[in-house]
């Protein structure tokens, strides 16, 4: 397993210099009343003043402010990036929260009252309390379709959506069965189609009926939206073409398990590959419980 | 008030009282009034600039005229004033009731999806969620409109003019309206491709019971097509009257002009 909790350690406690968690408070009131709009009305985009954060517009801004305002001194923050703690976006994420807020961090998923992530939900089971933060690029689903926002806002607000159904029926048509395999459509509580963020579609069912709060921030597009605790969270789908989640012929390499989703990863330059949770959280979890993948003992 | 198909058939599907639309200081149309009756082609012509196709926006709601009323009965017979009523509503009835057919089919089309999906959108629009449901559907319109139905996957980029102006029909009807408007449906394309459309046109009008608005310029067209014309000149309508009257009889001087700059082969 990574070393980040212990590495972590060493960084101060919090830099003096910075408002708490980097936001002044004013921005963070205004961030906040955007996700309380947000939270009131499940699925719908709520506009709000995005501001420069110091990292560039593609590593997570949006889901960065979200944070930065709903976090507190006692929250203990947990970042993944693809399921990862150990990743580029998420330990530089981790530091800076360290660094302005001084909040406790971990990679338990069950630990975690905050947890930002870029791509996946985590594959434990999320519980009331706990706030899951997205990283958003595009929050708009239909905007491929439709590139007037005028447009796609008036289709939002009169539920104008069966154009969504037309990029489904296209993928049916060229592939023969719903292509789209992130950036899943989903329709919250029956009303608003959302874009669930580039989470691959095996975590769409995730989000239906969830204990814990979900915000989507999208820092370039300055967009905030939510789905509250306990919300049905329905993929768009045809009758004769339901929703079906990604599935793999193979388990974990490392930890046996079945039920995850699992990233193929290339081991040399003879065509080996192994399959991993991309979880990592998940996959040490499992083999600290003592279930072991067929790659075990040489990846150990 | 006896039999309530009859009283249907008594009322008129559109009733336009004295529409008017202005851009700033200059004049779209004015003091226009018509009606249009179930089943009934009306054809607009007049030369460019005399306001045909900002009536027809106004018309069809794609354009809020600053005076005048456009009622419509819809199919419960109830009238409804199309720029009174809420936006979700009026965009429900165009979704339902109404089709416009533009010029350019690219305008009408969504050019980066297939054939098919074109067709279907109408159906999905109004809640068709049957995947092999809407592909028959658009099947069965693309073989009406005289698509070859292997087509249906690809985008209406790789079609020719007139395939597009086909498909674009298709796609209007696709949803069952009962009322099509028109702009210049067979203008840019060559002279056999726009009696084969204008063909399929009629065919498709008369079997489906269309009430039909088109605007156009070519005379040629008019006659063919509609059943009554109005003749327009600087935003007003000069001449009204049943198509081979206005055209073997016209009254008006602009409309005498217009018959005999025809040019005759």
């Amino acid at each position: 397993m990574s070393d980040a909790t212990q590495s972590a350690a060493a960084i101060p406690a919090r830099d003096p210099t910075y408002n708490f968690a980097y936001l002044d408070e004013q921005t963070k009131r205004m961030i906040r009343r955007a996700l309380l709009k947000a939270v009131a009305v499940p699925g719908y985009q709520v506009p709000f003043a995005g501001r420069e954060m110091p990292m560039p517009y593609g590593w997570g801004t949006g889901g960065v402010q979200v944070t930065a305002s709903i976090l507190t001194a006692d929250d203990r923050l947990k970042v993944i990036d693809q399921g990862a703690d150990d990743t580029t976006n998420a330990v530089s994420i981790r530091k800076f929260f360290q660094r302005t807020a001084g909040v406790a961090v971990t990679e338990k998923t069950a630990e975690a009252s905050v947890i930002q992530t870029r791509h996946r939900i985590p594959e434990a089971p999320l519980a009331d309390g706990q706030i899951l933060v997205y990283q958003v690029p595009i929050p708009e689903p239909l905007r491929f379709l439709e590139p007037r926002e005028t447009e796609t806002r008036k289709m939002h607000a009169y539920q104008d959506y069966g154009l969504m159904h037309v990029k489904l029926y296209e993928d049916i048509a060229r592939h023969g069965h719903i292509a789209t395999t992130y950036a899943y459509p989903v329709k919250v509580e029956g009303r608003y189609v959302m874009d669930p963020s580039p989470t691959p579609k095996f975590d769409n069912p995730k989000m239906s009926d969830c204990p814990a709060l979900q915000l989507f921030g999208a820092g370039r597009e300055k967009r905030i939206y939510a789905i509250p605790p306990y919300t049905k969270v329905e993929s768009l789908d045809f009758e004769d073409h339901p929703f079906t989640v990604q599935s793999w012929e193979q388990r974990c390499a490392l930890c046996g398990a079945e039920d995850s989703f699992l990233d193929e990863v290339l081991t040399d330059d003879k065509g080996g590959r192994m399959f991993v949770c991309s979880d990592t959280d998940y996959c040490g979890d499992r083999r600290a419980q003592g279930f072991r993948g067929e790659a075990a003992e040489d990846a150990a | 008030m006896t039999s309530s198909s009859e009283d249907l058939d008594a009322q008129p599907l559109l009733a336009v009282e004295d529409l008017a639309k202005r851009y700033g200081r200059h004049m779209g149309c004015e003091a226009v009034s018509f009606r249009l009756w179930p089943g009934e082609v009306l054809g607009v012509v007049g030369e460019s600039g005399s306001g045909k196709t900002t009536l027809l926006n106004c018309v069809a709601g794609r354009l809020t005229p600053d005076a005048g009323r456009v009622l419509y009965s819809d199919r419960l017979g109830a009238v409804r004033d199309l720029h009174g009523i809420a936006e979700p509503e009026r965009r429900m009835l165009m979704r339902t009731d109404w089709a416009f057919v533009h010029q350019n089919p690219r305008d009408g089309l969504r050019m980066g999806v297939s054939a098919g999906a074109n067709v279907g959108e109408p159906l999905m629009a109004v809640g068709a969620r049957n995947y092999g449901a809407i592909r028959s559907a658009a099947g069965d319109w693309l073989a009406k409109t005289e698509i070859d139905v292997g087509r249906i996957d690809d985008p209406p980029r790789t079609f020719s003019g007139g395939m597009q102006q086909r498909l674009q029909i298709a796609r209007s009807l696709a949803a069952g309206p009962r009322l099509v408007f028109m702009d210049e449906p067979t203008g840019g394309l060559d002279v056999s491709v726009q009696a084969r459309l204008l063909d399929l046109l009629r065919g498709l009008v008369t079997e489906l019971k269309l009430a039909v608005i088109v605007v156009t310029h070519d005379l040629a067209v008019a006659r063919l097509l509609s059943h009554r014309l109005l003749v327009m000149r600087g935003g007003r309508v000069v001449e009204t009257g049943l198509t081979d009257q206005v055209l073997d009889d016209p009254q008006h001087p602009y409309t005498q002009l217009l018959v005999s700059s025809v040019l005759q082969p």
